[in-house]
Formats: structure tokens, sequence, C-alpha cells
């Protein structure tokens, strides 16, 4: 088993005919997921991919039956991408864009909550299931099937993350990036509540960084309701405040979202917190073993 | 981005809430006129991207016509200093009419991540930090999340005064809404919003920040934008396309992503040094831009060493090496540089730096980059 995505899953992805879209459409394909359509708004009846262009999500879902969506759309398009999907009754909305004004966001979110569907990102890698499933940008080949979970802010502390442990012999459950940005669609402590759900996942890594209150958030709920054991690391320690370290969620305001108080929160709650982002892998390994 | 005080009491006067009335000065030799078309009475604030501007001595009231003379001459052109924003030079001050303070208010619309809502947070604690007061009188502090039938009249009750006052507090309320809104503003701050003893409601302080990635829909804002309140670093960066922060010590770094580029200045301080710098070159790095990059990162007379950290994915390691061998060539670079990539490509990666006749520590992996930084 896994979370969100499986063998099963059918996928769409807007802003399929774009340069970025269309490269990582392919990538994900040639991983073995089943892309089933396309939309970009006027190509409508074009191909690509083997799969079929459609203009709008409606007519993408009636034709193609798809349950989750990846969004490639520019910025200033991706937030009514997001909506558009949701009110075609996707389930599972993967948004790669970086760059979403906050207001807009803002109203994203209220459609995807009242449409009952799901939100990875924005401005994340997206997630992959090993030898199943690939929805996102990360490179394919670093990635083995196994038993733990790996979850993080960041796109390429996640390479890292999963190289370490890969490079160990140790595989993956699912690997989810759940973006950079201040509003975000799934947090940690949403898919920490799935990994545990997930019987085969036995262990989760857990990758925050500075800004924000998530990392707390995760850490009250993993206090009550996380069994499995969960390693971490924060990043942001020798960040300065005020400043937004390239994500735009990433920043110190008011001497709130510092490291010092992730770390602690989590330390608290029983999580083993690495210093040393070069120790995640070996530190996962032990625990697993003993 | 941020703008001055004057630029958004500009914006609050257009949003039709009352600012005193004031002039703006940018040289000594205008002083004098200004002066005289504000009759004194005056305050002249420096005009700099910073907090506590009245502690750092950039705010001074003037009582008389010589007294703002004075007072003017000495804070255009000084260096302001404040913890946050680091030393400032002032190159405008803001002339501004006194009036008759009967009250001091603190009065915010922001971005509240925690809600993901805009709350709007009022307080009769007005003129002091508002942080300082959550931590001393966080009783005095009054939140509240706007949602769809917002009406402030009932937060702004709390404060106690009169109906003449209140209405005057709920239309400032509306009108910095109906801005943020407008603008993609995540902060409108007026801190002091003061009521006269004329029972008149006047914002004496303005304070916006506005959402960077919506810019692109506000180009009056974007005009608004003061290259000399950014750091000359970042401002070179921004222009070259590149994910820079400046930082104060002596270890140069270079990484793809911005998780891992944080990652790798907690690495360099586990080595017991600091980083001269944040720089995210992305995933898709031409050798065009890491040459840029480079170039940056040598102008910075501090540096001790450079380290380039890169996990290869999508942007392979033999392509990087490539672009790295050849910014090093052409810059004439003579401090050491020492790079970890891993991932795609990754031993050809190497094999091109140790080929490359240029000095280069190509470590295996973080810890031999810690061990080696510890040595420098």
């Amino acid at each position: 088993m896994s979370i969100f995505i499986n063998k099963d899953t059918k996928l769409i992805v807007q802003g399929i005919t774009g340069k970025e879209g269309s490269f990582h459409a392919k990538s994900c394909q040639e991983y073995g997921t089943k892309l089933v359509g396309g939309v970009t708004p006027k190509k409508g009846g074009e191909k690509i991919l083997g799969v079929d262009v459609f203009n709008t999500v409606k007519e993408a879902v009636k034709e193609t039956n798809p349950n989750t969506s990846m969004i490639f759309v520019p910025a200033r398009f991706a937030a009514n991408a997001i909506t558009e999907a949701a009110e075609a009754g996707i389930k599972l909305i993967v948004c790669i864009t970086e760059g979403i004004p906050v207001y807009d966001m803002m109203e994203a979110k209220r459609a995807v909550k009242s449409n009952g569907a799901r939100l990875i990102g924005p401005n994340c890698p997206g997630l992959i299931t090993p030898e199943e499933c690939k929805v996102g940008i990360m490179p394919s080949n670093i990635h083995k099937k196994g038993t733990v979970g790996v979850v993080s802010r960041s796109g390429t502390l996640t390479y890292e993350a999963v190289y370490q442990l890969t490079q160990l012999g140790i595989g993956q459950s699912t690997c989810i990036g759940i973006g950079g940005d201040p509003i975000i669609g799934t947090s940690f402590t949403d898919v920490l509540e799935a990994f545990q759900n997930d019987p085969e996942t036995n262990a989760v890594c857990m990758i925050g960084e500075i800004g924000g209150s998530a990392e707390e958030e995760a850490a009250e709920y993993i206090k009550s309701n996380v069994t499995k054991p969960v390693v971490s690391f924060i990043a942001g320690l020798s960040a300065p405040e005020g400043k937004r370290m390239g994500h735009a969620g990433a920043i110190i305001s008011g001497g709130k979202g510092t490291a010092q108080s992730k770390m602690k929160s989590l330390t608290d709650a029983g999580v083993i917190v690495c210093q040393n982002p070069a120790n995640l892998g070996i530190t996962i390994k032990n625990i697993i073993n003993s | 981005m941020k703008i001055h005080e004057y630029q958004a009491k500009d914006l609050f006067k257009k949003y039709g809430i009352n600012v005193p009335s004031s002039i703006l000065c940018d040289s000594k030799e205008k002083i004098k006129q200004c002066i005289e078309q504000i009759n004194p009475p005056c305050v002249i604030k420096a005009q700099v991207h910073s907090g506590a501007r009245g502690k750092a001595g950039g705010v001074k009231l003037a009582h008389n016509f010589d007294e703002a003379l004075k007072i003017a001459d000495e804070i255009l052109g000084m260096e302001l200093t404040s913890k946050q924003a680091g030393t400032k030079k002032v190159n405008k001050i803001l002339i501004e009419n006194a009036v008759d303070i009967d009250k001091e208010l603190y009065l915010s619309l922001t971005f509240d991540r925690a809600n993901e809502a805009i709350a709007m947070i009022i307080s009769n604690q007005g003129g002091m930090d508002i942080e300082e007061t959550a931590k001393i009188a966080p009783e005095k502090i009054y939140t509240e999340l706007i949602k769809d039938n917002f009406n402030p009249l009932q937060t702004v009750k709390k404060l106690g005064y009169d109906d003449e006052i209140n209405t005057q507090i709920v239309s400032v309320v509306n009108s910095l809404y109906e801005l943020l809104k407008e603008k993609d503003a995540l902060l409108v701050e007026i801190n002091p919003l003061v009521i006269t003893k004329q029972k008149k409601v006047i914002a004496l302080d303005a304070k916006i920040n506005f959402d960077d990635n919506a810019l692109f829909r506000h180009e009056d804002i974007l005009a608004l934008k003061d290259e000399k309140e950014e750091n000359p670093f970042e401002l070179q960066a921004q222009k070259d396309g590149l994910n820079y922060i400046k930082l104060d010590g002596t270890i140069g770094c270079m990484v793809n992503g911005a998780g891992l580029a944080m990652a790798t200045m907690d690495i360099i301080g586990l080595a017991g040094k600091k980083a001269a710098n944040f720089l995210d070159v992305g995933g898709g790095a031409s050798s065009e831009k890491i040459e840029k990059a480079f170039k940056l990162l040598i102008s910075d007379e501090n540096l001790e060493a450079v380290f380039i950290n890169i996990f290869g994915g999508i942007l392979r390691c033999d392509f990087l090496a490539e672009g790295v061998k050849n910014a090093i060539h052409s810059l004439n670079i003579n401090v050491p540089v020492i790079v970890r990539m891993e991932g795609t490509n990754k031993d050809a990666g190497a094999d091109i730096l140790n080929n490359s006749g240029l000095k280069f520590t190509v470590v295996n992996n973080l810890n031999e980059a810690i061990e080696v930084i510890k040595n420098l």
C-alpha cells in the first residue's frame, strides 16, 4: 500500500502542452503512471504523448475519467486552474507551480475544501509511490520501494533524504513534497495521519523548515496520534530573521517560526531530530533495525 | 515588497484615510523652502525601510522654525541604524504638521498565516511595537478574522470610544481593507492611529508590505520600489534572476533548491563557520547563470571559500561541472572551492573537475564537506 497515489491512479496534466508540463508528464508516464489526458485552453483536439488534449478540465473528466490532476499552469493562472479542477470533481490536485499570489490561493483553497478535494502544493515537487506511480518532478531513479514515508516542505532536500535512504538499501512507501508556500493544501499533520493509517509505512522522515507553525502543529498531532517512529530535520537554523529564504513561506517574523522552536516542539513530542541533514538516512536505518 | 511611509500615506489619501499635511524633502538645499511651506511645530521623519525609526533618532518633533531647520539638517543624510534593517543612509525626509494628540491607537490588517485569513488587529496601546504590547498587555489587543460578513464596529466598540470616533475608526478599517484587497498587500499598519483633541482620527504613521508574487498585476505599486533600500548584492542578483540573500559570514555557497540551500548554511554552521550568503540557482541553471552566480559570490571581500552543494536530479552533475569549470577559469578565482555533487552523472562530473587543472576540493558527502570547511 501507499498513500494518495498508486498503480490505479489516473492522471491528467493541466498545462500539458507547455515546456515544463510536457517534459514532466512524459517522465511520469515513463515511470508507469497512467496518463489519461491533458488540458490546455485553446489546444483542445490536439494529441500529446499519446493522449488527448482538452480545453477544460470538465471535458477531460467527462472523456477520460481521471482522479488526479497535476498542474503546471503559470503562476498568474494557477489558482484558477486549481479551482477549475476542484469544481470538475478531481479528488487529488497536485500543483507544482511556484509564485501564486497569497489571496488567489486563499480563494482556491476554499474551492478545494467545498468540493471535497485534496490539494498538494502549490510550490512543491509533487509525490511518488516508488515503482508504482509518480505525480511530480522528482528524479525517478533515486527512489526505491519500501516502508519509509517521506514528507517535506522542500524539493531538493527531499531528494537528499530519499537518496540517502536508497543508498543504505532502505525503500520508501510514498514521498511527498507538500510545498514551500504560506498557504498549502495538505499539511504535515494530514500526511502524518495518512502514514499512520497506512499499514505498509513503518517509519516517517519529516523535513521542515523555518516559517509558520506547521511543524509545531505536527508535533502536537504526533504526541497523541502517531505511534510510528518519526525522524526529522528542520532547515534554517542559521537563517536570519525577516528574510524570505527562497520559499515564500520560509521566513522568521516577529520572533516566530524559528528552527529552534520547531526542533524543540518535535523533540518534546518524541521525534528524533537530526542536527545534521547528512545523518537522516543512517538515523532512520538504525531505528528500523532496532 | 516594502514602500516608504510617504508613499503609503499617498495611498492612504487615495483611499480616504486622513493623514497630516506634509512635504517630502530630498536635498539639503530644499530644507528651508520645505519648512516654510509647513508651519512648525512639525515632525521630521527619516524615510527609510526600517522599524523603530524613532528609537534610532530618525523621528523628531520641532517646536519652531529654527529648530526644524536644525533637525532636518541633522536627519537628512544621517546613517540610521536599527536591529532589523542594519545601517541605512537617510536620503529623504518627510516634514509633517504636528497634530494635537489625545489618544494613540494601533491598527493593522494582515494576512494571518496560521488561520489562512485576513486579520484585523486593533489596540488602545498605540505608538509602541505591537509585539511588545502582546508581551506585556495581551488583553489590550483585539484580533478579529475577517469573514464574509465582516463588521468591524463590534470590535471597535470594545475600545470604549463614543459613536463619533467609532464611525471614523470603522471607516479607516474599511478603507484599509479595500486597499489591502485591491493592491494585494499582506500588511497595512497604522501605528499610531491617533485621535486628536479636535476628535479627528488621523494616521500618523503608515506601513504597507505587498505580496511580491502579485506585483505582476500592480505596475503602480512596482513603480514605488526604491532600489537604494536594497542590498547592492541582492539587487544585482535580482537583475541576474538569482535567488540570493546576503549574509554576514565568510563561506560563499551555491546550491540548487531553497531547502537544500538553507540546509547548506546550517551545515556550514556545524563546521563552526558562517555562510556569506543564501543562493538557490534553481533546478535548470545554465552555465551562464552559474557564471553570474560566481561573479556575485566572489565580489564579496570577506570570502574565505566557496562551497558548491548540488543535488543533481534533473540538473545533471556533468553539465554543472562544465559550467563551474568555465566560470572559475574565466573569473580567476583564488579562494578554495569545495564541491559536493550528488545524483545523476556524479562521477562524470567529478572527473571533469578533477581533470580541469584548477584547484577544487571534491567531497563525496556532506559530512566530508563539514570536515573540509572546519579545517580551512
